[in-house]
């Protein structure tokens, strides 16, 4: 996640005016090495496959990205104007390290990757409104086994 | 925020592994956040990534300014009524280079409105003047209307970015905005989709077509 101190003021007072109230608990699991972890990763940048849904002005939705999928087939349909895509253009991996995980679990640094990969809107929606997603994403990597997923903020 | 597990990186937003085309340091990041899967409590353990991505300390000769390597006419005096002429000169300019970076990448950004280059040119460029026809039915006006203006953006940064170059993603968004009749279209459709009969269209314009830090282009 990048720093506020990184971004313009505007940004900054944008972030900071937004409505976020702070979590009650505050969880801590420990689980296996790494090279033994079931990696999933959710992103925020609003990828998806090429034929899927595009992702909507303010879509509370989530798309499915398949593990084995072609990285040539991403494409960002994110709402948000306020940061940079031409990374992305010229390679998927500056946001979704798909390419680098699959190399880390060749060479048995991460266990194993998950079937499925997920991909959220993340702009235009407040907090507590994306929370059913984010819980039924929850059951959906408990379902595919998945014990480490890596949260890709845009 | 409470996350049990934070990985702060000194890179640009949009860019969370640091750069493209950089697989060693995009692997250096990935593992730096991993590896906090295996870090002893409490929560939350927060850590700061050390190094910055790699071109972001800015050399000498990179001061003096980007320029894109394909020249274009210059905008500065374009009125309106010329826009789509010079964009579609621009789009034939630009089109050879688009078609190496598409085959040299393997992929391209564009596509999601499903309609060329050409016709999303057109179709900008009518809402200057009117309501058109949604090139895209199967969602709302406003929202093609975004994905139209997106793809635009990524036709030509896509193109700019086809010869190697040091192109920072300011340069390339200051070239967009600042140096190209396709920027000039958008700027002017931010003060016609304002206002707008059509609230998608007018929602698109208060803040989903020109970047906060390009606005200043929008004058008083």
């Amino acid at each position: 996640m990048v720093k506020l101190s990184d971004l313009d003021d505007v940004g900054v007072r944008h972030l900071i005016d937004k409505d976020c109230p702070p979590f009650e608990a505050r969880p801590w699991v420990t689980g296996p090495p790494v090279a033994q972890r079931r990696v999933a990763i959710v992103t925020t940048a609003g990828l998806h496959r090429r034929d899927d849904r595009n992702f909507a002005l303010r879509d509370l939705g989530y798309r499915v990205i398949p593990g084995d999928i072609d990285a040539a087939d991403l494409v960002m349909t994110q709402s948000s104007v306020n940061y940079d895509r031409t990374g992305f253009q010229q390679d998927v991996n500056v946001v979704f390290p798909i390419d680098r995980l699959r190399e880390l679990a060749a060479a048995r640094e991460v266990g194993e990757l998950a079937d499925f990969h997920y991909s959220l809107n993340g702009a235009g929606w407040h907090p507590h409104e994306i929370e059913p997603t984010a819980r039924k994403l929850a059951g959906l990597l408990k379902e595919d086994q998945v014990n480490a997923v890596l949260l890709v903020p845009v | 925020m409470r996350p049990p597990r934070f990985l702060w990186v000194p890179f640009e937003l949009g860019r969370p592994f640091g750069a493209p085309n950089e697989p060693e340091f995009q692997t250096m990041v990935l593992r730096t956040a991993l590896a906090l899967l295996e870090r002893d409590g409490p929560s939350p353990v927060l850590e700061d990534f050390p190094d910055d991505a790699p071109g972001a300390a800015i050399s000498e000769e990179e001061m003096m300014g980007w320029t894109c390597p394909i020249p274009l006419a210059n905008v500065v005096d374009t009125t309106t009524p010329e826009l789509l002429t010079a964009m579609r000169v621009e789009i034939e300019s630009l089109a050879p280079w688009h078609q190496l970076a598409e085959e040299s990448r393997g992929r391209t950004a564009t596509g999601v409105v499903g309609i060329s280059i050409e016709e999303i040119a057109n179709f900008l460029h009518a809402l200057l003047d009117s309501v058109p026809e949604n090139p895209k039915p199967n969602v709302p006006l406003g929202e093609a209307f975004r994905q139209a203006s997106e793809e635009i953006k990524a036709w030509y940064q896509e193109s700019a970015t086809a010869k190697p170059g040091a192109a920072t993603s300011k340069d390339l968004a200051d070239w967009f905005w600042g140096g190209t009749a396709a920027g000039r279209l958008l700027l002017a459709l931010h003060r016609v989709c304002l206002k707008s009969e059509d609230a998608g269209l007018r929602s698109v314009a208060t803040s989903q077509l020109v970047p906060r830090l390009q606005q200043h282009r929008l004058g008083g």
